[in-house]
């Protein structure tokens, strides 16, 4: 998607001043609204219940009493001392592998479980990829007394088990996707489906920055809690912004997240890293915004990765998390505008970081960060002294049956 | 008479003896790709319109019926090209031709090239399921240079503001979801769903359409006098799978 010069300067204005989604739920060109009739009351419902609960004082009051009590927030700011020695800058990380649940996708749960519960829901759908949001979902639905359905592609129960049994020990039921790809895009079909049959009394709470208006809106706005903690903590940590600011890219919530704050930041260079899985080819990688073209998937008109007649292709990531051959609008606009570097990390790439943190900090991230990681070695080997900011999003003990399979087979063999 | 007339024209037609219109859909190339041009001979020579579905990867308004037929003609490499060129090449039918499909192939393929094929190949409309008449203007707007319907889908939750606005807004007929949920899943059509479809009756300048979930005929018998034609779907993508006869199902449909 090109977007006109002159266009750029007016919409990186309008991102700047948080103008954007405008009415439409557009993002630009991206965004909007592209369901079956029988979700459109369900999303005027929603819409209108974020507009009146969202920024409320009450709201706002309730939530922040969850983030600080129960998730744990604010996470922790940590230097990391050795990667920096070793990598020629100063590298921070914002730890929400720390957060209740092991990762960022809580901020984004809580807090919709909050709104449902004042919407009148009678019971939660969601759709996990890694797990990470299905767990977030489950434990913000078990603390709050709802009934948790959480869809769930086969192929991801089996690379995140650890994830399913505790799903379940937190009451939810997790229903294995056997249609499509058997990834989160089938589990976001699915869970699509299951609204669509109770569109008035069931809530969906989706897990990213995807899907229609108002979810990119809604779920940004949950995890900018991020980005506004990691900004206040590196000006008290280190007196300044960081040069560059890097999160990994899926659908993109936790990047979102990190992003948003810092937008306004000219000086602060911002990189989104996608999953370059095998490699360039289709099919080969989750990397949307460096392979794909627009088009509309679950909801919403963003960039996908989809052949010339506009069927949606399988995608391939080590990462479960990352695997969506979608992203989220908002992101698709940042790279049309040019305001965030899009770059990818390859499978193998993302794993040697995992087992880099992992011996020189002592900190096992989820594959997804370590995507993040990869990227930051990359930047900061070539701004020797520079100081970069990484998304740490989750922690990777969710990941132990994929680091059995690889990284420690590796050393076995 | 343009296309879209021609869609209201034969529903009309075949409801003025007080059973409804059959509007019968068909996944193109499922079971088999070669049997396309067969398959459709034979229902469209059964019903009043016929809906061709255009296969998509992720149909998230279709039961399980549909998504296993999407993707096995998607796996015999049916396209919307392909779709649009066998048409063209095709013997038109009586009934006029409706293509179902989601959006994303109608974007891939380019809206105003699009507009010129499908009038090319004898389309006279289209339904598109994840497209709300709010995003519609840009599609509406190149079919209805041509003549072309736009099919609006109406549903037991839409509110009486926007019922009114989706009446104005649709060509062809009005599409009346008969409940919430996926197609395919049988529905008893309770009091409730006559009543609503009474409503849309009342809004609609155009003809009123059943369908999701209608499979039997008694159904068929049970919405007579209440709608102006009924649209079976996956019962019908199940005649086919099975090898039966479409027509001769189709016939016995009819009360």
């Amino acid at each position: 998607m090109t977007v006109a010069l002159a266009e750029k300067e007016g919409l990186l204005e309008q991102l700047s001043s948080g103008r954007l989604p405008d009415a439409r739920g557009r993002f630009g060109p991206f965004g909007g609204r592209y369901v079956p009739e029988t979700l459109i009351p369900a999303l005027e419902r929603l819409e209108r219940g974020v507009r009146e609960h969202l920024n409320s004082r009450e709201f706002q009051a309730e939530l922040t009493r969850e983030l600080t009590s129960w998730v744990g927030r604010p996470t922790a700011l940590t230097y990391a001392a050795r990667l920096s020695a070793r990598w020629g800058a100063r590298v921070y990380l914002k730890r929400e592998d720390l957060a209740h649940t092991g990762a960022h996708k809580i901020n984004n749960a809580i807090g919709q479980a909050l709104l449902a519960r004042r919407l009148g829901a009678r019971r939660i759908v969601a759709e996990t990829g890694a797990g990470q949001h299905g767990v977030a979902s489950a434990a913000a639905c078990a603390r709050l007394g709802l009934p948790c359905v959480v869809y769930m592609g086969a192929i991801d129960m089996e690379r995140q088990a650890p994830n399913v049994g505790r799903m379940r020990l937190l009451g939810a039921e997790v229903v294995p996707v056997t249609s499509g790809d058997r990834t989160l895009r089938a589990a976001i079909d699915e869970a699509l489906r299951d609204w669509v049959s109770d569109p008035l009394g069931t809530y969906y709470l989706l897990g990213s920055v995807v899907g229609p208006h108002p979810y990119p809106y809604l779920v940004r706005e949950l995890q900018a809690v991020i980005g506004r903690e990691a900004r206040a903590q590196m000006l008290a940590a280190t007196g300044a912004l960081p040069e560059a600011l890097i999160a990994c890219v899926g659908g993109g919530s936790n990047s979102i997240g990190a992003f948003h704050a810092f937008i306004p930041d000219a000086s602060v260079a911002i990189i989104g890293v996608e999953a370059g899985g095998r490699g360039a080819g289709l099919g080969d990688n989750a990397a949307t915004v460096a392979y794909g073209r627009p088009g509309v998937l679950h909801g919403t008109y963003s960039m996908l990765l989809q052949n010339e007649d506009g069927q949606i292709q399988e995608t391939h990531s080590v990462s479960a998390g990352l695997d969506y051959p979608g992203v989220g609008p908002e992101h698709a606009l940042l790279a049309a505008v040019g305001r965030v570097r899009y770059e990818t990390a390859s499978d193998q790439e993302a794993l040697a970081a995992v087992r880099a943190l992992s011996e020189y900090e002592g900190i096992l991230p989820a594959i997804e960060s370590a995507h993040a990681l990869a990227a930051a070695e990359r930047w900061a080997r070539a701004h020797p002294g520079g100081t970069v900011l990484v998304c740490l999003s989750g922690r990777g003990d969710k990941d132990m049956p994929t680091l059995q399979r690889t990284l420690l087979a590796a050393e076995a063999g | 008479m343009s296309p879209h007339e021609r869609i209201t024209g034969a529903i009309r037609a075949a409801a003025k003896g007080g059973t409804p219109a059959l509007v019968a859909y068909l996944t193109a190339g499922f079971p088999r790709r070669e049997q396309f041009a067969a398959d459709l001979g034979a229902i469209a020579a059964a019903a009043d319109v016929v809906e061709i579905g255009v296969p998509f990867t992720d149909p998230m308004a279709d039961g399980v019926t549909i998504q296993r037929a999407s993707l096995a003609a998607l796996a015999q490499g049916v396209s919307l090209r392909w779709i649009l060129a066998e048409l063209e090449r095709l013997q038109p039918v009586r009934a006029p031709l409706v293509l179902m499909s989601y959006l994303n192939p109608l974007l891939a393929f380019g809206v105003e090239a699009l507009s010129e094929r499908a009038a090319r190949a004898g389309v006279a409309g289209f339904i598109v399921p994840d497209l709300p008449l709010d995003e519609s203007s840009e599609l509406q707007a190149a079919l209805a240079a041509r003549g072309i319907a736009l099919v609006q889908m109406v549903t037991p939750v839409t509110e009486p503001r926007r019922l009114a606005a989706l009446c104005a807004g649709s060509q062809g007929f009005v599409y009346a979801v008969t409940m919430t949920g996926t197609t395919g899943r049988s529905v008893a059509v309770p009091d409730e769903v006559i009543a609503y479809l009474g409503r849309v009756r009342e809004r609609a300048g155009l003809p009123v359409c059943a369908g999701f979930g209608i499979r039997t005929r008694a159904q068929v018998e049970r919405l007579t006098g209440h709608v102006d034609g009924v649209v079976v779907g996956s019962a019908l993508v199940e005649v086919l799978e099975r090898g039966e006869d479409p027509a001769a199902w189709l016939k016995e449909l009819r009360p």
